[in-house]
């Protein structure tokens, strides 16, 4: 079990945090669902937060490795392989989740269906790695319409941040959303992005605040 | 020895005569070939430096240099007296392809002051043709009808008493052997000609008597009834590998590249060849690699031998046990089998890991390293914040700022027009002198800037405005 340190989030999810050992499938939420901007350093600060080397399968050559850094995940920790088709990042996730000790296998993937993300989950079981499928699908492609035996499936997308530094920059912030969760419930929350060890934050403002609007967030959710 | 540069020939006993055997290119230049009488060679080029010709010495030079080409692939012929064949078959794959491996055996080779002419073809005998006869290089998969087509009928290895009778018939090249009809050239010259076309061609098959390796770590399996089918095979394999790992303990030595050779009942020999990321003595990891290209294998009517051989190793000290076992945590060097399939299944180039470059330009910033090379520790600079995704090429988007190095206000990208909420910059980036081409390429001014939405761009300006600098997008996302 990881937790994510962020109150709410840990307490949608059973146990207290993100099953280890198992599938989750991520997906950037917007229009540039093809980058998974976001996605892609969600899953980065989820793996910074394990021990051990990560296999990540890319999808096409645009991941840019500082980026992962900057939230946690040192690049001497990251085996890549080129797996440019589904049909091949397929195999090598399963391969590397029957490998004991890594950290987590990444797949950059189109669309999984039902039976090859059974597969997945089972090798993760057995191994106890855990597998983020991180989906890249073009803009107003429907993700997974079909059920997946993935355990949680997120949606990451960019937030307006912090609108108090005068025009400029501080630390991105991402709407979160927990679409699907097996034994927990799903939610929405508007969280700061990963930071250098790979922790989400919950905004000082917002952890203030009563949680009415986090119950509207969520309603929008399971509409 | 003569100096350098002047010619030398080596001369033979033919019966009464002294006639050349070998020429050097000075030698061939001068108009000699071998064969030749010595005393009209002599006549023809004063200065020409003769030699006996000492053939037990060319013929093990020969098996050396045959040794020495099992780097490139398990299954070596000798062609005596001046040839290799090599079967690169389920081999060029370790040498980054077949040009790769072509081009290196001829850097090397010329290294060492030998001259070669290499070809490679689908069959031995086209390959032979071609690099005797012919242009050499590479004959792309069933182009070798149209490459022999033009050479001369001696190409086919015929002998010179069949080559002067088919010129006597008007048949001077292959091309025009293959378009005769057969049954009246079997009458006439008997089998050889058809049965050389036929190998050549590849209609025929060829065995040949490989090389092998002496004094190398080797486990072999002969059978009473020839085998075949894909799960025997697999256990064979399985009972090969287990039988080659207390060799390999015993020499102190980890496996680095397997040949697993397959002596066929009708003298075909097939081979695999396996590389490793790191010396390996786990034989279920060993087995798993051989498995894995066993499908290429065509058994034919049967497999009656089969021969692995460690062709590469380096020491392994210790016991092969997994960093876990020890009691430490997981570790990169644990990944060895994993990597050993993955680049088995993908091709070597396509794993890898990262490492940071010192360079101001982002596209430059990283660089692949070999996955299972030592940890550097080395990170990229920590106070830049930096994009998730990095296009290839950055797009030119339209942006408009208000007053020169201010943010933009918006920026329009494939058609979309993206408000600017927030924004931070410049970062100006200077490119080294000797990656820009012209003065104008060398600025970049670096924004990062986040839209209404929250969604984060990185946006550069390649020269002042006042400069007419244009703007590009080269990334999303940002940690």
């Amino acid at each position: 079990m990881l937790p994510f340190g962020a109150p709410g989030l840990d307490q949608a999810l059973p146990g207290g945090g993100l099953a280890l050992g198992a599938l989750h499938q991520i997906h950037e939420g917007g229009p540039r669902g093809r980058y998974a901007a976001s996605a892609v350093l969600f899953a980065g600060g989820i793996l910074a937060r394990i021990d051990g080397p990560v296999l990540w399968c890319l999808h096409s050559r645009d991941l840019f490795a500082p980026a992962l850094a900057r939230v946690g995940l040192h690049p001497d920790r990251v085996v890549y392989c080129e797996t440019w088709r589904d049909a091949e990042v397929l195999p090598a996730m399963e391969e590397g989740l029957r490998h004991r000790g890594l950290a987590g296998v990444v797949g950059e993937l189109t669309r999984m269906a039902l039976t090859p993300s059974r597969r997945l989950q089972l090798a993760a079981e057995g191994s106890g790695v855990t597998a983020l499928v991180l989906h890249r699908v073009c803009a107003g492609e429907a993700v997974e319409p079909e059920s997946t035996a993935a355990r949680t499936r997120w949606r990451v997308s960019p937030a307006p941040s912090d609108t108090d530094t005068n025009r400029h920059l501080g630390r991105p912030r991402w709407r979160l959303d927990l679409q699907r969760c097996r034994g927990g419930a799903p939610g929405s929350w508007i969280v700061e992005a990963c930071d250098a060890q790979g922790r989400l934050a919950v905004p000082a403002v917002l952890a203030d605040r009563p949680a009415a609007p986090e119950r509207a967030l969520r309603r929008a959710a399971l509409r | 020895m003569p100096p350098f540069g002047e010619p030398l020939a080596t001369v033979r006993q033919d019966g009464p005569r002294r006639v050349l055997a070998g020429i050097d290119a000075a030698a061939r230049r001068a108009g000699l070939r071998p064969g030749m009488a010595a005393a009209q060679a002599m006549a023809m080029v004063p200065g020409l430096h003769l030699v006996p010709a000492e053939p037990d010495a060319d013929a093990a030079a020969l098996a050396r240099l045959g040794l020495w080409c099992l780097r490139y692939a398990p299954l070596v012929a000798l062609d005596s007296p001046d040839g290799l064949l090599i079967d690169i078959a389920g081999a060029a794959h370790l040498m980054g392809g077949e040009v790769a491996l072509i081009a290196d055996l001829f850097a090397r080779l010329e290294r060492t002051g030998l001259s070669a002419r290499i070809a490679l073809a689908d069959t031995p005998g086209g390959a032979w043709a071609l690099a005797r006869f012919g242009p050499g290089g590479i004959v792309p998969p069933g182009g070798l009808a149209t490459a022999l087509a033009p050479l001369p009928v001696a190409a086919l290895r015929l002998s010179p008493e069949i080559v002067a009778a088919l010129r006597e018939v008007g048949i001077e090249r292959v091309g025009g052997l293959m378009s005769a009809p057969r049954a009246p050239l079997r009458r006439r010259f008997g089998p050889e000609p058809l049965l050389r076309l036929d190998r050549a061609l590849g209609a025929e098959p060829e065995p040949l008597a490989f090389l092998t390796a002496p004094d190398v770590p080797q486990a072999a399996a002969r059978f009473a009834e020839p085998i075949g089918s894909p799960e025997v095979l697999k256990n064979v394999v399985a009972d090969l590998c287990a039988r080659l790992v207390p060799d390999l303990e015993r020499a102190g030595l980890g496996a680095r590249r397997l040949d697993l050779v397959f002596r066929r009942v009708d003298r075909l020999d097939q081979a695999i060849r396996v590389g490793t990321a790191r010396g390996s003595r786990d034989a279920a990891h060993l087995a798993r690699l051989l498995t894995e290209r066993l499908p290429r294998i065509d058994p034919g009517f049967g497999i009656e031998e089969m021969t692995l051989t460690a062709s590469r190793t380096e020491p392994l000290a210790e016991r092969q046990l997994s960093g876990a076992v020890l009691g430490q945590g997981p570790a990169i060097a644990d990944l060895a089998a994993l990597i050993d399939t993955l680049r088995m299944r993908l091709g070597p180039e396509r794993v890898y890991r990262l490492a940071p470059v010192e360079s101001d330009l982002p596209e430059c910033a990283v660089r692949r390293v070999a996955p299972l090379s030592a940890p550097s520790g080395a990170l990229w600079p920590a106070d830049l914040p930096r994009p998730a995704r990095l296009l290839d090429a950055p797009e030119p988007v339209t942006a408009m700022a208000e007053i020169p190095d201010a943010p933009p206000l918006f920026f329009v990208w494939r058609g979309a027009r993206h408000r600017i909420a927030r924004a931070d910059g410049p970062e100006r980036i200077l490119s080294e002198w000797w990656v820009a081409d012209d003065e104008a390429d060398r600025v970049r001014d670096y924004y990062r800037v986040e839209t209404e939405g929250g969604e984060r761009f990185w946006l550069f300006r390649d020269g002042p405005m006042e400069a007419e600098g244009r703007w590009w997008l080269h990334g999303l996302g940002e940690a």
